[in-house]
C-alpha cells in the first residue's frame, strides 16, 4: 500500500519527464505510430496528388503515373480557368462574395436574436426562445422549403444565399450562454447613463463576443464557402449566380472518363498542340476551391476546436 | 424531448449538441462516466430549471411593462418574422401532401385528395428500392463511422510523442472542412483506372486489369461508405477523445499494478468509460440514418450505378420537385420523418432497457 503510494507521488512529480522519454518506445508505440502514418498518408495523399496534377502539364498527365509532384510544371491549367471566356470568374466572385456578406450578416443577427433572448426581464423571451428552439428539432423537409422560397420570390437572386441562411439556432443559443456568462455589472451602469438596448448590445455586448463570434463566424464561413446545392435548387439558371462549388459540381461528370487515345484525338481535331484537357481542369479547379479552407485552416484550428468547448458548457 | 436531426442543420450541430452532453458531465467533476450519470444529470438539469423558475415571479403583460421594453420587442419582430416564413411555413406546408397542389391555386386554393399520393407512393417499387438503399447506407456509415471513430480515439490517445500526436490530429479533421464535392472529386480520381487504388491492387496482383470502381453498383454502397470514414473519423473522434481525458488516471494505474497490458486497458478501462457516450451518440444518429441527404449519393453517382445510388432525398428531388409533383414529395418528406422519430424512439427504449441511458 505504502510502495503504490509512494510511486504514485513520485510519478505525479515526474509525470512531465514521463510523458516524454522516461520510458523507451514499446512494441506497441511503434505499431499505434505506424499506423497513425498511414492514417495521415490516406487523409493527405488524394490533395498532393490532385496538386501535382493540377500543376503538371496535360499531356504528360495524361500518359499516367504521376504521383505527389508534378513532372512538367506548368501553370497552364490555372491560366485556362481564368482565361475569361467561362463561368469561373463569376463563380469565384459569387463564392467570395457569399460567404464574405452570408458570415457578417449571419453572425450579426444571432448575436442580436441572443442578445434579445438574454434579457431576463423581457416579457416575450419565453415564447421566443421556444419558437427558435423548435426549429432545431422539426424541420419542413426539402420540397415544402422549396416551395416557400419560390413563393417568397428568392429564387434566382443572390438574396437566397444571405436570407435562409440568417438565423441558426443553434448558434444564437451558443452566443447567448456566452452573453449569460458576462456580468451583468458593466451593463447596469451603462443603463443608468441612459443606454438603450440597442447601445448596450453594439457598445458592450458585442465586443465582450468577440471570441465566441469569431468561432461562429468561422464554422458559417466554412458552410456558405461549401455549399453547393442552394445553387443547383434555387438559382441553377442563373449563369451570373453561379459559385465555385457548383461549377465544380458540374465539371466533375464531364469529364470523368478522358483517357489518352481520346485526348490525341482532340488533339488531331483541333489541329494544334492542345495545351491543358478537362481532367487537368477539373483538377486545378479543385485546388481553387479547396485553397482558402486549407490555407486558412492551420491558423484557425484552435477556434475551431475550442469553440466547441466555449458554448456547451452553459447551454 | 425528441431530438432528430436534419441534414440541412449540419452535422456540425449534432456534434456540438454531443459534446455540450460531454463537457456537462467533466463540469460536475463525474470522474468516472457510470451508467448511473446520465440519469443523475437528467434530475439535476431539471431540478435546476425548477428551482430557476421558482426563483423569477412570472412577469405580467402590461402596457407599463410593454412601453419599457418597446425597443426589445421591436427589435424582435423581424426574427419571429423570419421564423415564421422559413421555418414554419415549412412545417404547415405538410398539408400539401394531402393535396393536389398547383402551384397557381396556392396552398388554400389546391383540392384536397386524401392519402392519395401515399398510397402512390406505397406502390412504387422506386421507392422501396430508394428506402433499402437509404438505410443501408445509412446504417453502414453509422456502424463504420462510429467503429472507425472510436478505434482512431483510441489509438490517438495512447500515442505518446505528443507532437506527432498533434499533428496526426490537425491532418485528421482537414477533410471535414472540404466540401463534399471536393471528397467526391478526390474518390473518383483515386478510384479511376489508372489511380493510385487500382496501382496498389495490380502490383499486389490482386487483379490483372484495372477495376472500374465507380462502374460497379455493387461497390457503390462500399465506395459512398469509405468516402465518409475519409471525410469525418478525424472530426469525429474529437469527442470520444474529450470523453476520455475525464478517465480517472488511478485506474490504468490499478490496471498496471494487476499486470495489464496497453490493448487490455483500453478494451477493459477506456472504452466501458466511454460507453454512455458512444450510446448517447448512437441514439442520436440513429434517426439520422434516414437522413443522410444526397449529397454524397448524388456527386459519386452516375448513370450505371443509379440504381443502388438512388436514396429518398434524391427520389423526392426527381420525382418531386424534378416533375412539379410537389404534393408527391411533400409525402415522401413526412414518411421519412415519420420513420425517423419512430427509429429514434425504437432505439431510445432498447438502450434504456439495456444500459439504462436514454436522451428522450
Amino acid at each position: 500500500m505504502e510502495t503504490t503510494i509512494i510511486e504514485k507521488h513520485g510519478k505525479q512529480i515526474n509525470s512531465k519527464k514521463k510523458k516524454k522519454w522516461s520510458e523507451r518506445p514499446t512494441k506497441t508505440d511503434i505499431f499505434i505510430a505506424i499506423v497513425m502514418l498511414l492514417v495521415i498518408i490516406v487523409t493527405l495523399y488524394p490533395f498532393l496528388h490532385v496538386l501535382a496534377i493540377s500543376l503538371n502539364n496535360a499531356v504528360d498527365t495524361a500518359r499516367g503515373g504521376l504521383t505527389i509532384y508534378p513532372r512538367e510544371f506548368t501553370l497552364m491549367n490555372y491560366r485556362e480557368i481564368f482565361s475569361g471566356n467561362n463561368n469561373w470568374v463569376i463563380a469565384f466572385r459569387n463564392s467570395i462574395l457569399r460567404t464574405a456578406i452570408g458570415t457578417l450578416t449571419a453572425t450579426f443577427t444571432c448575436a442580436v436574436l441572443a442578445y434579445i433572448l438574454s434579457r431576463k426581464n423581457y416579457v416575450f423571451r419565453r415564447p421566443l426562445g421556444i419558437i427558435l428552439v423548435l426549429t432545431m428539432y422539426v424541420s419542413g423537409g426539402l420540397v415544402p422549403t422549396y416551395l416557400v422560397i419560390r413563393n417568397v420570390g428568392l429564387m434566382n437572386s443572390f438574396a437566397v444565399y444571405i436570407i435562409p441562411a440568417l438565423l441558426n439556432a443553434f448558434n444564437v443559443i451558443v452566443i447567448r450562454s456566452f452573453i449569460d456568462g458576462l456580468p451583468d455589472a458593466l451593463e447596469e451602469s451603462a443603463r443608468i447613463d441612459g443606454a438603450n438596448d440597442i447601445t448596450i448590445f453594439l457598445k458592450i455586448i458585442m465586443p465582450l463576443c468577440m471570441p465566441v463570434l469569431a468561432t461562429v463566424a468561422l464554422f458559417t464561413a466554412v458552410g456558405q464557402w461549401n455549399n453547393w446545392f442552394d445553387t443547383y435548387l434555387y438559382a441553377g439558371s442563373n449563369v451570373n449566380l453561379t459559385t465555385l462549388q457548383y461549377e465544380l459540381m458540374q465539371i466533375l461528370g464531364n469529364a470523368q472518363s478522358m483517357t489518352s487515345s481520346q485526348v490525341q484525338q482532340l488533339n488531331q481535331t483541333q489541329g494544334s498542340i492542345i495545351r491543358t484537357t478537362p481532367e487537368s481542369i477539373k483538377m486545378a479547379a479543385t485546388i481553387i476551391v479547396t485553397l482558402p479552407i486549407v490555407v486558412v485552416y492551420p491558423f484557425l484550428q484552435k477556434y475551431f476546436v475550442s469553440g466547441l468547448t466555449l458554448g456547451a458548457v452553459k447551454s | 424531448m425528441s431530438r432528430f436531426y436534419y441534414t440541412d442543420s449540419g452535422f456540425v450541430m449534432f456534434l456540438l449538441k454531443a459534446l455540450s452532453v460531454n463537457i456537462y458531465l467533466t463540469k460536475e467533476r463525474l470522474k468516472v462516466i457510470t451508467m448511473e450519470s446520465a440519469k443523475v444529470i437528467d434530475v439535476e438539469k431539471q431540478s435546476q430549471i425548477k428551482a430557476r423558475q421558482k426563483q423569477m415571479p412570472k412577469k405580467k403583460l402590461t402596457w407599463k411593462i410593454i412601453k419599457q421594453q418597446k425597443l426589445l420587442i421591436i427589435m424582435s419582430i423581424p426574427f419571429v418574422v423570419w421564423l415564421a416564413i422559413f421555418a414554419y411555413t415549412p412545417l404547415l406546408g405538410w398539408i400539401v401532401a394531402f393535396q393536389d397542389y398547383r402551384p397557381q391555386n396556392g396552398f388554400l386554393g389546391s383540392d384536397w385528395v386524401g392519402l392519395q399520393h401515399f398510397t402512390a407512393l406505397f406502390n412504387d417499387s422506386l421507392f422501396y428500392r430508394a428506402l433499402r438503399n437509404t438505410i443501408g447506407m445509412g446504417g453502414l456509415g453509422l456502424i463504420f463511422g462510429t467503429g472507425t471513430a472510436i478505434s482512431f480515439a483510441l489509438l490517438l490517445n495512447e500515442l505518446r510523442f505528443t507532437r506527432f500526436k498533434k499533428f496526426t490530429q490537425t491532418v485528421s479533421y482537414l477533410p471535414h472542412f472540404v466540401s463534399w464535392v471536393v471528397v467526391a472529386n478526390l474518390v473518383t480520381t483515386m478510384l479511376s483506372n489508372t489511380g493510385v487504388v487500382n496501382n496498389i491492387l495490380q502490383f499486389l496482383n490482386l487483379t490483372d486489369s484495372p477495376i472500374n470502381f465507380m462502374a460497379r453498383p455493387d461497390m457503390f454502397w462500399g465506395i459512398v461508405t469509405g468516402a465518409e470514414v475519409w471525410k469525418s473519423t478525424g472530426w469525429n473522434a474529437i469527442i470520444y477523445l474529450a470523453a476520455m481525458t475525464s478517465i480517472s488516471e488511478e485506474m490504468y494505474e490499478a490496471a498496471h499494478v494487476d499486470g495489464a497490458n496497453r490493448f487490455q486497458k483500453m478494451w477493459h478501462i477506456t472504452l466501458p468509460s466511454i460507453k454512455p457516450i458512444i450510446i448517447i451518440l448512437m441514439i442520436m444518429s440513429i434517426g439520422n440514418i434516414i437522413n443522410i441527404g444526397f449529397e454524397r449519393q448524388m456527386l459519386l453517382g452516375n448513370n450505371i450505378v443509379a440504381d443502388a445510388a438512388i436514396v429518398i432525398e434524391k427520389y423526392a428531388l426527381d420525382y418531386g420537385i424534378g416533375m412539379f409533383r410537389y404534393s408527391f414529395g411533400t409525402a415522401i418528406g413526412i414518411f421519412k420523418s415519420v420513420i425517423s422519430i419512430v427509429l429514434i424512439f425504437t432505439f431510445n427504449t432498447i438502450a434504456k432497457k439495456t444500459s439504462d441511458i436514454s436522451i428522450i
